[in-house]
This record gives C-alpha cells, sequence and structure tokens, in this order.
C-alpha cells in the first residue's frame, strides 16, 4: 500500500498555525483535479449518509465509469447499491401495495419502496438532470429525515432509511441540471467533463482498508471553532446563501481529518472542504463585487465581504486563514465558473430552478387524476388495480360460497367485470405565453414602458389562469431568454423592469428564439402562445448585421415558420401610428394584430385570452 | 421516530418561532405557512415544535383522540353515542398528534377509506381512518406544500375549513371530526400556492437566510453539534424546552382571560381597512394572533403593542395582488402599521 496522501500537502501546517498565501498557492498548484476528485469519492465512500452524496456531471463515458468503480470499490462492503431510473413510479420509489403478494395471501401485504430499501447504502440516480420534482422531493425528505414515510394504498409505515445519492447528471446546457433542492443536500458537485480518459491514471493512496479505518475513527474527530468560522466566513464571502453549504463543508473537513488519521481537523481539511463543497457552489468571487443581486436588498444589507472580512481591523486573527482557504477554494473552481463570476454575471441559479419548476409543475398536473370511477379499461382510461381490489374486496367470503356452491375451487381473489374500476386523468394542457419584446431603439422607449405596463396587466392575469409565462427581449445584436418559463409573477415582474432599451432591432433573431421556446414548451406537452410587441420594422439580420431589408425579409421568413408550427400568437404593434410592416408580419406569423394605440389594458388581456383559447 | 432538533436551539427566525407558538396556544387561528429560502431550518423548527407540545387529554380507544371535555357537536360518532348514553368515558394523557402528510401520499390514507386487511379477511365493511383523522386535535405538517397534488389540496381545502371529514366512497357514508392546525412549508422558487390554499393559513411567515457570519457560525455550529451526538444535545436543550413547554401551557390556560378592549378591535379593523384585506378573516386572524401573543407572554390586556407584532404574519399573504407594486407584501403592510401606529 502507498504511503501518503496525494490529495492533501504534507502536513506542514501544524507548526505555523498562519501560513501565509504563498503557502495557499503551494497547497493549490500541489493538487490535481483528478486527485480532487478521487478525493472526493473516498470521503463521501466513508460517510455516504453524512454527505449526502455527490452530484455527478458528466456524460456518459470511461471518465464517469472510472470515478464509479472508484467509489464503489471504497464504499462500505454489503450496503445496498440500487439504481433508480429517471421514471421510477411513486409506489416503487416508496413503497405500496404488493399486489403480487396481497392476491397470494388474500391480505394486504405491503412492499418496501427502493428508498427503504436502500437503507445503509447508496442509491444512483440515472439522468438525474431530468428528475421530476415530485421524486426530488421524496429524495429531500428522505435526505433530511433519515427515513421514509408512507402512506399509500391503505398502507402506513415509517421505515428507516440513511442514505447517500450518486446523482448522474448528464445535463449539457446550463438549463439541465440536477433540481436545485436536491443539488443543496449533497457535499459535492463535481464535473468530470474537464477531464480526459488519460487524466484518471493516476494512482490513489488509499484503499478499502484506509477508508475503514477513517470511517472508525470519524465519530472522535473533532473541529476547532476559528475553523468553523473560518469556512463559514468563506461560503459567505463566496456568496452562498444556504447554511447547508457551510454545515458540509464542515462534515467533509471532518472526514478529510479521519481519512488522514488526525483527531483534529487541520487546516489543509479545511481547505479540501473548501475546494470540493464550497468552490462549486461560490455565486461570486471573494475580492470582487457582489454579483448583481436580483432581489432587493434585505433590510440589513448583506455585509460587503470586501469591507467585512478583509480590511476591517477588528478580523485580523482571522484574515490570513480565511484568505487562505479562499484563495484554496478559488482554486478549485472551473475556468469556466471562474471567468463567469469574474465578467460579474450571477450565476444562474434561481432562473434555472425556475425553468425546472416550471416542468414540474406541468409534470403533476399532466396526470391528475380526477378520481376512479367504474368502468372498462379503454383507450384514454387506465385501470386502477388497487381500486379495483377495493371493490370486490368485500364481496370475496360470499363469492367464494358462490363458487363453492358451484362446485368449483375459489381463488384466492374473486374478481368480477363490475368490480373494474378505472382512473380517468384530467389532460390539462398548460399554457405558456411567451412574450417577445421588442427592446430597440425604434421601438423608441416611452412605447416601451407602455409596453411594459401592458405586460404587467397580462402577467396578472396569466397569474389568475395559472399559467406560465416566459420573456424574450431582442435589441441591438441578438435577442435573449429573460426568462425561461415560469409561474413565478414576482420574477416575471424582475426581469421585465430591468430590461434596458436602445439598439437596432432583430427581429428575426428575437421570433427565431420564441419559436424555440414555444417549441420546448410544445414537447413537455404544453401549449405555447406567442404575444410579440414590436414595431415591425426589423433592421437588423439574424448574424448581426444592419440593413433593413434584408432584416425585414428574415423576419417574414420566421414569422412564417411561427404559422407553420401552429403556435397562436399575437402581434401587438407599439408604434405611435399603426405600420403597414407590423401588420404584413402578423400576417405572415398568422397571428392576431392588435395596434397599441388603440388598446388598453383590458382589450390587450382579453385579446390574449382569445387567442390562447 | 428520529431525534428532533430542539425548537429552543434554533438561532434568530423570532417570526416564525413566534408565529409556531401563537399557533400552539390558539389552534383557532389556522395554521402557519413557512415559505423561504433553502436550509433555514423550516422543517427543523415545526419538528421542535411537535417534540415539546404540552400532553392533551383523550378518551381512550377512540379512533379520534376525541377530548373527554367537548361538547357533542365536536364529537366523533362513537363517543357521541356514549355520551348520549350517559356514560362518562375513560381518558388519558396523550401526545399532541403531530401528523406529516407526505408528498405522494394517496387519497385513501388521506381522507380514509375502506379497512382492506378487514374487508378481504373477514369480509367486514369497516372504515379505516386516514391522516386528517390522525390529526384531529394536533397539527397537520406538509412539507414542500407547493408541490403537493391538486387534488389532495382539494381534498384537505373543505376539511380545514369545515373542520369536519365527509367520506362517501367504496359505500362508505360517515363524518368524523378533523380540527387540526395547518402547518405548510415550502420554497416560492417551486411554483406558488393556490390562492384558496393560502387563505386557509392564519399566519404566514417569511424565513430568509440569516446574512451576518456570527449568527451562521452560531447556527452551523449547534446544528453542528446536534448531529454529532444527538440525545446529549437534547438532554442539554431540555430545560430551555421544558421552558416554552410550560409558556405554552400557560398561555392556553390564560388565552380566555385575555381582555381585547374595543380599542384594539377598532385598530385592528383600521389596520385591515388602510391595507385593504379581503373580507373578515384578516381581522380575525390578527385578533386572535394578538391575544394569543399576550397570553404568551403572561399581559392581561391585548393591545396595539401586540397587534404591531403580528401584524405581518397575519395580514402578508391577503393583500391583493398589485403586479405594479415592486415592493413585497411584508413592506406594505410595515408601512401601514407605521402610519397608523407611529412609535
Amino acid at each position: 500500500m502507498i504511503t501518503g496522501h496525494a490529495g492533501m500537502p504534507a502536513d506542514q501546517s501544524h507548526a505555523d498555525p498562519r501560513p501565509g498565501r504563498a503557502g495557499a498557492d503551494a497547497a493549490a498548484s500541489l493538487i490535481s483535479p483528478w486527485e480532487d476528485a478521487a478525493l472526493a469519492a473516498t470521503l463521501f465512500a466513508i460517510d455516504p449518509a453524512g454527505t449526502g452524496g455527490v452530484a455527478l456531471r458528466a456524460l456518459a463515458g470511461p471518465v464517469r465509469d472510472r470515478w464509479l468503480e472508484l467509489a464503489r470499490g471504497l464504499l462500505p462492503a454489503g450496503g445496498p447499491r440500487l439504481k433508480i431510473p429517471l421514471h421510477v413510479s411513486e409506489g416503487r420509489l416508496l413503497g405500496g401495495m404488493d399486489l403480487a403478494a396481497t392476491l397470494r395471501a388474500g391480505r394486504p401485504v405491503a412492499e418496501r419502496g427502493l428508498l427503504a430499501q436502500a437503507d445503509g447504502g447508496v442509491v444512483e440516480l440515472a439522468m438525474a438532470e431530468r428528475l421530476e420534482g415530485a421524486t426530488a422531493a421524496h429524495l429531500t425528505a428522505v435526505l433530511d429525515s433519515g427515513e421514509v414515510v408512507l402512506e399509500r394504498d391503505g398502507i402506513a409505515a415509517r421505515s428507516e432509511s440513511r442514505l447517500g445519492v450518486i446523482a448522474l447528471d448528464e445535463g449539457v446546457g446550463e438549463d439541465e441540471r440536477l433540481p436545485e433542492p436536491l443539488r443543496d443536500r449533497l457535499a459535492f458537485h463535481l464535473d468530470l467533463a474537464r477531464f480526459g480518459i488519460h487524466d484518471t491514471e493516476v494512482t490513489i493512496p488509499w484503499g478499502p482498508a484506509e477508508v475503514a479505518a477513517a470511517r472508525a475513527r470519524l465519530p472522535v474527530v473533532t473541529i476547532g471553532d476559528d475553523f468553523v468560522e473560518t469556512l463559514c466566513g468563506a461560503a459567505l464571502a463566496l456568496g452562498i446563501a444556504s447554511l447547508r453549504g457551510s454545515l458540509l463543508a464542515i462534515r467533509v473537513a471532518r472526514l478529510a481529518a479521519a481519512l488522514a488519521g488526525r483527531d483534529q481537523v487541520a487546516e489543509e481539511d479545511v481547505a479540501a472542504a473548501a475546494r470540493l463543497v464550497l468552490a462549486p457552489r461560490a455565486t461570486r468571487l471573494p475580492a470582487g463585487e457582489p454579483a448583481p443581486e436580483e432581489e432587493p436588498p434585505p433590510e440589513p444589507p448583506p455585509p460587503d465581504p470586501d469591507e467585512g472580512q478583509n480590511e476591517d481591523e477588528q478580523d485580523i486573527p482571522d484574515q490570513p486563514l480565511e484568505d487562505m482557504i479562499l484563495e484554496a477554494a478559488q482554486a478549485a473552481m472551473p475556468k469556466d465558473l471562474l471567468d463567469q463570476l469574474r465578467a460579474g454575471v450571477e450565476r444562474r441559479s434561481r432562473p434555472r430552478s425556475q425553468g425546472k419548476a416550471g416542468a414540474q409543475q406541468h409534470a403533476s398536473l399532466r396526470g391528475r387524476p380526477i378520481g376512479a370511477r367504474r368502468g372498462d379499461p379503454g383507450p384514454g382510461v387506465r385501470m386502477n388495480v388497487v381500486e379495483t381490489l377495493r371493490a370486490a374486496a368485500p364481496w370475496q367470503i360470499i363469492r367464494r360460497r358462490e363458487v363453492a356452491a358451484r362446485g368449483l375451487t375459489p381463488k384466492r381473489v374473486e374478481v368480477r367485470r363490475d368490480d373494474f374500476r378505472v382512473t380517468r386523468f384530467k389532460q390539462r394542457a398548460e399554457t405558456t405565453t411567451i412574450f417577445a419584446v421588442d427592446a430597440s431603439g425604434s421601438s423608441a422607449l416611452h412605447r416601451l414602458a407602455e409596453a411594459k405596463g401592458a405586460i404587467e396587466l397580462l402577467l396578472a392575469s396569466c397569474y389568475v389562469r395559472r399559467d406560465r409565462v416566459a420573456l424574450v427581449a431582442f435589441r441591438g445584436q441578438g435577442a435573449e431568454v429573460l426568462l425561461p418559463p415560469t409561474r413565478s409573477l414576482v420574477r416575471a415582474k424582475r426581469s421585465l423592469a430591468s430590461l434596458p432599451g436602445g439598439g437596432g432591432t432583430p427581429l428575426a433573431s428575437g421570433i427565431d428564439l420564441s419559436l424555440l421556446l414555444a417549441d420546448g414548451v410544445q414537447r413537455r406537452g404544453g401549449t405555447p402562445t406567442l404575444v410579440v410587441l414590436t414595431d415591425g420594422r426589423a433592421n437588423v439580420a439574424r448574424d448581426g448585421q444592419g440593413g433593413r431589408a434584408r432584416a425585414g425579409e428574415e423576419a417574414l421568413a420566421a414569422a412564417r415558420l411561427v404559422r407553420l408550427a401552429g403556435v397562436r400568437a399575437l402581434l401587438v404593434d407599439t408604434s405611435p401610428h399603426p405600420q403597414p410592416k407590423a401588420r404584413e408580419l402578423a400576417g405572415a406569423m398568422g397571428a392576431r394584430y392588435l395596434p397599441l394605440p388603440y388598446a388598453d389594458a383590458g382589450t390587450l388581456s382579453a385579446a390574449v385570452q382569445a387567442v390562447a383559447g | 421516530m428520529p431525534i428532533a432538533f430542539p425548537f429552543s436551539a434554533i438561532v434568530g427566525q423570532d417570526e416564525m418561532k413566534q408565529s409556531l407558538l401563537v399557533a400552539a396556544v390558539d389552534p383557532s387561528i389556522g395554521g402557519v405557512l413557512v415559505f423561504g429560502d433553502r436550509g433555514t431550518g423550516k422543517s427543523t423548527a415545526i419538528r421542535g415544535l411537535a417534540a415539546l407540545l404540552p400532553k392533551m387529554r383523550a378518551v381512550v380507544g377512540c379512533a379520534y383522540g376525541c377530548d373527554p371535555e367537548a361538547s357533542a357537536g365536536s364529537l366523533c360518532a362513537d363517543c357521541q353515542d356514549k355520551a348520549a348514553k350517559g356514560i362518562k368515558p375513560k381518558s388519558h394523557l396523550v401526545p399532541v398528534p403531530v401528523v406529516d402528510l407526505p408528498l405522494g401520499a394517496t387519497e385513501d390514507r388521506v381522507i380514509g377509506a375502506l379497512d382492506l386487511e378487514r374487508a378481504l379477511t373477514q369480509g367486514e365493511k369497516a372504515f379505516e381512518p386516514g391522516l386528517l383523522a390522525r390529526a384531529h386535535r394536533g397539527f397537520l405538517y406538509i412539507d414542500e406544500v407547493n408541490l403537493l397534488e391538486d387534488h389532495l389540496v382539494d381534498a384537505l381545502l373543505d376539511v380545514a375549513a369545515s373542520g369536519e371529514n365527509l367520506v362517501e366512497r367504496e359505500g362508505l357514508s360517515l363524518r368524523h371530526p378533523a380540527r387540526f392546525v395547518l402547518v405548510g412549508s415550502g420554497n416560492p422558487e417551486e411554483g406558488e400556492l393556490r390562492p384558496q390554499l393560502l387563505d386557509r393559513f392564519g399566519l404566514s411567515v417569511e424565513v430568509r437566510t440569516p446574512e451576518d457570519l456570527p449568527t451562521r457560525v452560531k447556527v452551523v455550529r449547534l446544528r453542528d453539534e446536534f448531529e454529532r451526538d444527538q440525545p446529549a444535545f437534547v438532554a442539554k436543550w431540555k430545560r430551555k424546552d421544558g421552558k416554552i413547554r410550560q409558556q405554552i401551557e400557560t398561555a392556553k390556560a390564560a388565552l380566555t382571560a385575555v381582555a381585547v378592549p374595543d380599542q384594539t378591535l377598532e385598530q385592528a379593523a383600521r389596520l385591515c381597512l388602510a391595507l385593504g384585506t379581503d373580507g373578515l378573516r384578516g381581522e380575525l386572524t390578527l385578533i386572535r394572533a394578538a391575544r394569543a401573543l399576550a397570553a404568551l407572554e403572561g399581559d392581561t390586556t391585548a393591545g396595539v403593542p401586540h397587534l404591531k407584532r403580528v401584524a405581518a404574519p397575519a395580514l402578508r399573504h391577503r393583500l391583493r395582488r398589485d403586479p405594479l407594486d415592486e415592493s413585497g407584501s411584508t413592506v406594505r403592510v410595515q408601512r401601514a402599521v407605521e402610519e397608523l401606529f407611529p412609535a
């Protein structure tokens, strides 16, 4: 067995309690990213339930396989390891009535769900980026409480379940990722996309024996108060709002100490925790300006990490240590994340979860059962087995007697056609209204304000109808999605209020992007309605070049695609005097045309509702 | 049952703690909704409260935990029969039920349904009470309440308003009392709540992650200590939890004795008028909450200072939505309070 710990630099910091920046740099440069990934696997394997788990972002492939192999090899022997497929039914996940056994036994028999079976082990979530909100909520409930609470199919049970989660997130885009509530509870967020297979050919200096020893040592490992403070301060400076981040970092620091054979958490353990737990969660850089917050500042303004931690005289004692930790964290951030943070772009954690939220809502609506009723299964109606059994249940004794009287052997359960119960699902196609707003200079700022006002009123009526809304703006060189489909009125209002105006009119790009969103909505089974607010005077082509003629042609072409896609649309002409161009565009789009000068908010709202049907 | 984090060890979040205590003292206020950021201890507070509630007296063997002192109207059918025959029921002390309504619960378990086991094995048609029955006289807790399936929300709405569960299914036809304090928690980012359900909650609380380092360190430190040795931690906070339990008990006993002078009623009405809240529910909740708060603090009269402190949780979710007003409802309530009752 190889000795020494490659994941942690040689232990020298004990002698000097506060090494300076040089020490931190050295620490950061000593650690290769793959060793950190391996360290995460090891620490997770020591205490799967305590760390919550790993959000593993990678496409399926040899690198991910290598990582999983490593983690599996270190996990406690004999613990259950279950794979949970994406479309697992609630019944299988939580448990419920075991129909086969119930029929055999002639009395209700409960079946343990996957989450209960995984007690003391690990569950692997396949394609976790597409996980439904409800499934994620079951997992978070188990992670929080350590038990599965079952209230289904006439069965009530609680069973203990302490498990760790490996969420295999295969998302590629920004919007595809693990639901935020679950992600928040997993200590490690790893992105393996940056590794090639040759990166993984590093010998890892731990084996199952070291991991087992660390597991045994873990209960006695303590962490000093100053380290707790350091980690909390670093989390705050990196803009990590949820306190779970800090708490998990402390646990991971303790695990790192246990692995290194220490009873006391040392600085390198804290640094490891910062790299592995805090860095991937960062929403801003500690030294830079706080990223533009979307929310109005809360009553006590958040302490500026810059002044609060680094320049105040009273904070001197902790400062170098915290700096070191922050630097370690920063060094561990992938380059693209760093660039994003540096550019002052707030990581879109909120919008992302918003987009997901829409999908979750939709999923719960799609299959809204409107009760079971007597009837035969057929198209659009599904047999409800449990309800059927319920209906048959009271008659069993009588029927058995009848059957016996006819000289036949009664079955365990005698089900007649009369007992058949079917569930009807009400297909409520959810409407998503996509607003495409022309924020160009030609749309003139005063008209933009009016358009904003009109949209806000529309938003209010969308809220009443519980529609989802999305917002696309186009100006200057191109178009952008300000708000992916959401139900949050507050968010819609905010992104609208902060919409700037000015620049050219890239109408074609705006329509293209809206159509893309509409397509996504349709794919998920929703009904999109497109509301375009523009004066129709396109002057920027798709490639960002100026030129009225080409831009106009492209806009018309894009509009025709809308008609082809069968998306219902409304075009609101925002110019002071109705424009033939806008009317022409509406014609190409198959959209209803509504000149704003004549439209008050009420007319507008009625028009959208008429279009949305 | 996992061990709950002690209620008294929760750092900060005063509005949430106060609202939960107020609802525990006067269940007729109608429940608490806790909405806020992830990882702010929403569920922790509710489970902590469950652990320290004083016990209640219930009829022995009653499936619904009927109150032996209750009037006949609010008893279940069995206990009503006994009362009519003049039988004095035996009673015992039981913990106040705090029932989880987990996501993924099916309707039959929530409302109650035919007892399948007895039906299958004995051919008897018997009712198996559901979660609503179990929550009678206690708390019904729904985590992630905004993810609750629509048909379950429908079932809840009616029961929460009437205090009675009507079962008409599988040839069963019965009604039983189901008066409970509805407690919900969730994260507004994952979807909004239906206005009807929102209205069922007497109080609504917004929680935020603390932004200052010392508080955050304190929270994390306590939580960490708890997780390392749960029994020892609970033992350490036992006395403080006991004090809160005592406070609830005293307040419950004193509640009817707390005077609500006309002036307080008038001020409450003025506040609701200024905010334009719909109906009388807001006003009623405001006054009840102020009275419960007075009882909790050992005051004999509920006055304007109490009103001021419960105004935000009692009213913020009852304001008309105004899409053009950027400021949140909390700010609007505060503004109205400051205008009406200058310090």
